[in-house]
């Protein structure tokens, strides 16, 4: 289904890809991400996740294939004050301090120094860094350089952030505040792809996943509403019959009966009283009765393999 | 504005090299050890009652020689510390941050180069200056044309420093320098074999030397710079060991203008068009 452009995207993608000398690093990338979505996108090693944040930016040029950022081709120049960017081993000219490095972003960003008084403070206390505001970059460690490149990225309050592994050397403490900052940003308005590995993060903060693979799209997905919607329930118990499973057909289709377990698929867990009173009815011993969590990181490693990533 | 924003950082992150501290130590050794040397010399002169016309040529070939170490620090300086700008930075993604700010690519080029362009001037404007105080100290002489032989050597160091951006934009750090100072090398090789040439009157070897410029014309710039700074009698007896059997035309200055301009324009084309 082709869509079309449309300015209430914020990412807007057709068939991107990119070869590097003979080897393709991203084959096939077609995406639509609304404007106030939190997007994760997910894949093994080397799926190609940098080098699409890379062509969406513009520091790579694609092969083929179009891309579009906040309706402009990516990589357009006025476009880019209302992009923010967090490389994923972000890095910089160890002999500044944040205050200096933050400025200095500003200024490319083309922020008058008035805001930028204003600016630097609040992003960094937000990112924590105010007790380190006289240090150089070249004694922070890996984590404090993440948070100061995570500042740089919200400096211009950009209408798409881009956050490539944003948590990699983050202790607990650092990851739940990028957590914080991606809410923040999305109850702001603002658009968040978010690159990772780590499906806990994901889960937590996407609204919408793709999982990449081989360099393409080889699902995507919403969160959290799937699961009011799809309820897959686990039911441990004994005595059951096939006239029991058959019976249980006039309210899911998908049932399996395993060992101790059966296993439903509902489409709604409104219905699941009923289903009780009628294993009740029909003398099934029920011992216990789990609702299944849409797992995250097991469609993750259905899809990548569970040699993915090596 | 990005250009201006972006020399700034450059000619403070070129001022930060331990590179540029350890070459101003150099060349500060380097003016103690040639104003003393100048002081014995004149102190010897004085004393063989040398006549006045020799010893004020023999000075002036001592500026020259000054001034070509000036040269030698400010060539190795202009690579090493220029090397790693572009390369290093697209190597470690550093460059990343700043080439996805709204600054067009060709401005971020545009500004190091002009902030290296800040560091050198600084650095042979003080180096030349030096030289020359300390011969005027010591002997009572200058160089003859200071400013056009500044400019000359500038203009040099300026050649060295776009060809390093535009390798830069293609290779590695240690690439990039391997082909500059390569480059650099076979025009001081191709200097030589044509001075040699102009002493035996060979023109094929002549001949050389010119193609050497013509492939990189820093030596031919030093050899006018040279031509420029040292004394009448000296350019015109060939005595000094800097001296300009072939002078490099106008012509040639011209054309190493050229030839720094289409470096840098390849330079930025490139870094305009490849992936970071």
């Amino acid at each position: 289904m082709e869509m079309s452009r449309s300015s209430d995207l914020a990412i807007w993608t057709r068939r991107l890809r990119k070869v590097y000398s003979g080897k393709v690093a991203v084959r096939n990338l077609t995406l639509d991400v609304p404007r106030g979505e939190v997007f994760g996108f997910l894949g093994p090693n080397g799926a190609g996740k940098s080098t699409s944040v890379k062509m969406l930016l513009g520091l790579v040029f694609p092969t083929s294939g179009e891309a579009e950022i906040l309706g402009y081709p990516a990589g357009d120049v006025k476009t880019r004050s209302k992009v923010g960017f967090l490389p994923e081993h972000f890095r910089f000219y160890d002999w500044l301090t944040p205050v200096e490095l933050l400025k200095l972003h500003g200024r490319l960003y083309g922020m008058s120094h008035a805001r930028l008084r204003e600016r630097v403070p609040v992003l960094l206390d937000l990112v924590g860094l105010t007790p380190h505001r006289d240090k150089r970059l070249r004694d922070f460690s890996k984590g404090m350089l993440q948070r100061i490149g995570l500042a740089q990225a919200l400096l211009n309050e950009p209408e798409l952030i881009f956050l490539d592994e944003p948590t990699s050397g983050l202790d607990p403490v650092g990851r739940r505040l990028v957590r914080d900052i991606i809410r923040a940003q999305r109850d702001r308005g603002a658009t968040v792809l978010l690159n990772s590995h780590l499906l806990g993060e994901v889960e937590i903060t996407c609204d919408r996943v793709a999982f990449i693979k081989d360099g393409e799209v080889v699902e995507a997905r919403k969160l959290n509403s799937d699961v009011e919607q799809q309820t897959t329930v686990s039911i441990r118990a004994g005595n059951v019959t096939a006239e029991v499973v058959s019976g249980l057909s006039r309210w899911t289709s998908i049932v399996r009966w395993e060992g101790e377990h059966l296993r439903l698929t509902l489409s709604s867990s409104g219905v699941l009283p009923e289903i009780l009173r009628y294993l009740v009815a029909k003398e099934v011993d029920v011992y216990e009765v789990t609702p299944q969590r849409f797992s995250l990181e097991e469609r993750f490693l259905e899809i990548v393999g569970h040699d993915g990533g090596l | 504005m990005g250009i201006w924003i972006m020399a700034g950082v450059t000619f403070r992150e070129a001022a930060r090299k331990k590179m540029l501290w350890m070459a101003l130590a150099a060349g500060g050794a380097f003016l103690i050890l040639f104003g003393t040397g100048l002081h014995f010399q004149a102190k010897d002169f004085a004393a063989h009652g040398m006549s006045p016309v020799l010893r004020r040529e023999i000075s002036f070939a001592m500026v020259t020689m000054g001034l070509y170490a000036v040269d030698l620090l400010a060539v190795l300086m202009t690579i090493l510390t220029s090397i790693d700008t572009l390369s290093g930075e697209i190597a470690s993604g550093t460059i990343q941050a700043v080439a996805t700010k709204p600054v067009p690519r060709w401005q971020v080029l545009l500004g190091k180069w002009c902030g290296f362009i800040g560091m050198l001037t600084a650095y042979i404007a003080i180096m030349v200056v030096g030289v020359n105080a300390v011969t005027y100290a010591m002997a009572g002489v200058t160089a003859r044309h200071i400013v056009q032989g500044f400019l000359l050597m500038w203009m040099e160091s300026v050649v060295l420093l776009s060809v390093t951006f535009a390798f830069a934009t293609y290779f590695s750090t240690l690439t990039t320098g391997v082909l500059t100072l390569g480059l650099h090398g076979l025009a001081f090789l191709g200097g030589w074999i044509e001075q040699f040439g102009a002493i035996t009157q060979t023109e094929r070897a002549v001949r050389v030397g010119v193609i050497a410029s013509v492939l990189m014309p820093t030596e031919a710039l030093w050899r006018r710079a040279a031509f420029e700074m040292q004394s009448p009698l000296a350019n015109a007896m060939r005595i000094s060991p800097f001296s300009t059997l072939s002078v490099p035309s106008m012509a040639m200055v011209v054309y190493a203008a050229l030839y720094l301009s289409i470096a840098l324009v390849i330079a930025i084309r490139r870094f305009s068009q490849r992936d970071l």
